[in-house]
């Protein structure tokens, strides 16, 4: 067959014009027959991604549901006085941490959305803690809320001629402090995030509203709020499932302290394995979450799945 | 003349309105400052502090004496923990470089087969590497060690670049497939055409095309491996320790050298805040892709 003819088959697929009739079975089109040699190709390209994710990812997976799985590893844990404090640290953690940063980020891609040199240069001081290296930072909030001796004591000092209190020294301050640490650190992402989805909203519909008579806040309400909507709810549960196995911010903030009052979920497991060697025990408390995590991943990919189709 | 209170600009109250507005948006902008900077503040206070030894920040705003020392003495290798610092920077840039350059490898070829090959089922290869984020990392690190340790490369870098493909591979099979839908696959038909071999397509079409993409995901490699505290401070050997876990002794020991381990944390941070700085404009229009995508 010609070049030609099979460059045309190609754009066109193959028409009954190109076809001479005489031919009984007509020869399959160029796009079928590479696709067959592909296959093979296709596979070897992929082969060597197969095996890491096997090696490094389902294994280990495994491994850690064969660890987790003797029931009476959930009796010893659940008998550990530090074990449900730490389940109400977790739900607090994810809860408050995830909720309050998305809607201050929500908030926040209002103000940046508008456009001005000033707002472009904060924006980009904004994005610092973002770039920030994680242990880093929580290193640096833990300093900082030390007690009499951290800046933020010392500001409370000077600005208004309090004392502030040694935050690390009670479990609600504690936990405060890491839920501030993780919402300093990843509030800038989401905000972006926002921000990149507010700029793609068509200016007329506010002035459409506005002409209507709508105010500030019930064009928020009105018009970015459903437009938002499921990026939004997208973006939670993405979030929830980050803060619910981050281990960085409350290991290096608070450090589980008082006496093991502000763990999370991660930390705990962490130190069973690590510290007082029971790594089965380990495995369990972190598995221990999969109820909680199992829904949240299931909603979020039929999410994810359904805005793929869609584009 | 007309009437100026026909006009709405100039309506009773729109001036204090206004200068409301004003100060409330310069009040944000004064809050969002300080919240951004007051942690980036306190470690820049901590390291321009003189003496090392006893806790010497004491609540002070400002040192009254800022010297380089501690800076110094991280450069020179002098502070305690720091005596090996280059080695250890060393370490967390190999780390570093081979997730980079891994993930890249395996994202390309693997989305290439996915969305250029056709591979049979292709769709559900992503959907399972996604799965690896359904799973929080922090959850797998007992399992890890004991698996590394199985597979001898417990202790080594090896360890934690393996860790950090396979968490880092799946988020770019999806940019790389986003993207790649922006290429015209006509390209590559006309390629076969022409008697080029899929691994000719790959190399000559795929890769200079998906320039921008790959670079993004490189990027991010990078980063996801150089701010990682878990991995390697559990599966490294003190041997091959990298600068990120030396510095989570900051937390435990109070006799530690302040000046330096905080010049060291600055040190440490300044590269990849300098690499977003400069790739800002690009990173801000991949971030509106990203979006489009979700």
């Amino acid at each position: 067959m010609p070049v030609k003819t099979i460059a045309a088959n190609l754009v066109n697929g193959p028409t009954d014009a190109v076809l001479p009739t005489g031919l009984s079975p007509p020869t399959p089109p160029l796009r079928r027959r590479l696709n067959r040699a592909d296959q093979s190709w296709a596979l070897a390209f992929v082969a060597p991604y197969i095996a890491v994710f096997a090696a490094f990812f389902l294994y280990p997976l495994g491994y850690a549901l064969w660890m987790a799985g003797r029931p009476s590893l959930f009796e010893e844990l659940y008998s550990d006085p530090r074990y449900l404090p730490t389940v109400v640290n977790t739900l607090l953690f994810v809860g408050l941490g995830v909720n309050l940063k998305m809607f201050a980020a929500l908030l926040l891609s209002g103000y940046f959305v508008v456009s001005s040199r000033w707002r472009r240069v904060l924006l980009g001081v904004f994005f610092v803690p973002w770039a920030l290296a994680a242990a880093q930072a929580c290193v640096s909030f833990h300093w900082m809320l030390i007690g009499p001796e951290g800046l933020v004591n010392g500001l409370l000092r000077v600005l208004f001629g309090i004392e502030g209190p040694i935050w690390f020294n009670h479990r609600w301050l504690g936990l405060g402090a890491d839920i501030l640490a993780y919402s300093w650190k990843w509030l800038p992402f989401w905000t972006v995030v926002f921000l990149a989805a507010r700029m793609t909203i068509p200016r007329e519909l506010y002035d459409m509203a506005e002409l209507d008579g709508a105010g500030g806040l019930r064009r928020f309400v009105h018009v970015t709020v459903p437009l938002l909507a499921n990026l939004y709810l997208v973006c939670t549960l993405l979030s929830a499932l980050w803060a619910l196995g981050d281990f960085v911010t409350v290991y290096l903030v608070s450090g589980g302290g008082p006496a093991g009052a502000t763990e999370v979920l991660a930390t705990l497991g962490f130190k069973y394995a690590f510290e007082v060697m029971q790594p089965e025990l380990g495995v369990a408390a972190a598995m221990s979450a999969l109820p909680l995590l199992i829904p949240v991943a299931f909603v979020l990919m039929r999410r994810l799945a359904a805005a793929e189709v869609a584009l | 003349m007309s009437a100026p209170a026909q006009n709405p600009v100039l309506r009773p109250g729109f001036r204090w309105r206004r200068a409301l507005r004003r100060t409330g948006s310069l009040a944000l902008g004064a809050g969002l400052l300080s919240w951004s900077l007051l942690p980036v503040y306190n470690m820049l206070l901590i390291a321009l502090d003189p003496e090392e030894g006893e806790i010497e920040f004491d609540g002070n705003l400002w040192t009254s004496q800022p010297s380089l020392d501690g800076f110094g003495a991280v450069l020179t290798q002098q502070a305690r923990y720091l005596e090996e610092f280059w080695k250890q920077f060393g370490s967390s840039l190999y780390i570093g470089l081979a997730t980079m350059v891994l993930t890249v490898l395996l994202g390309s070829t693997a989305s290439f087969a996915i969305s250029r090959l056709r591979l049979r089922r292709g769709s559900l290869l992503t959907n399972a590497a996604l799965l690896t984020y359904a799973v929080p990392a922090s959850f797998l690190i007992v399992p890890y060690y004991r698996v590394m340790n199985s597979y001898g490369l417990l202790g080594g870098h090896w360890a934690v670049i393996a860790a950090q493909v396979t968490f880092a591979v799946p988020f770019s099979l999806l940019i790389l497939q986003l993207y790649g839908q922006l290429i015209p696959t006509e390209l590559d038909d006309a390629a076969r055409v022409d008697g080029a071999s899929a691994l000719q397509v790959y190399f000559l079409i795929y890769l200079p095309l998906m320039a921008p993409a790959l670079a993004l995901v490189a990027i991010f490699a990078l980063m996801l491996s150089w701010n990682d505290y878990l991995y390697p401070a559990v599966l490294l050997s003190v041997r091959n320790m990298t600068i990120a876990v030396t510095q989570g002794q900051l937390f435990s020991d109070t006799d530690a050298a302040w000046n330096a381990m905080m010049a060291a944390a600055v040190i440490y941070v300044l590269p990849p805040v300098l690499l977003i700085f400069a790739l800002r404009r690009y990173v801000a229009a991949n971030f509106a892709r990203r979006e489009v995508a979700a």
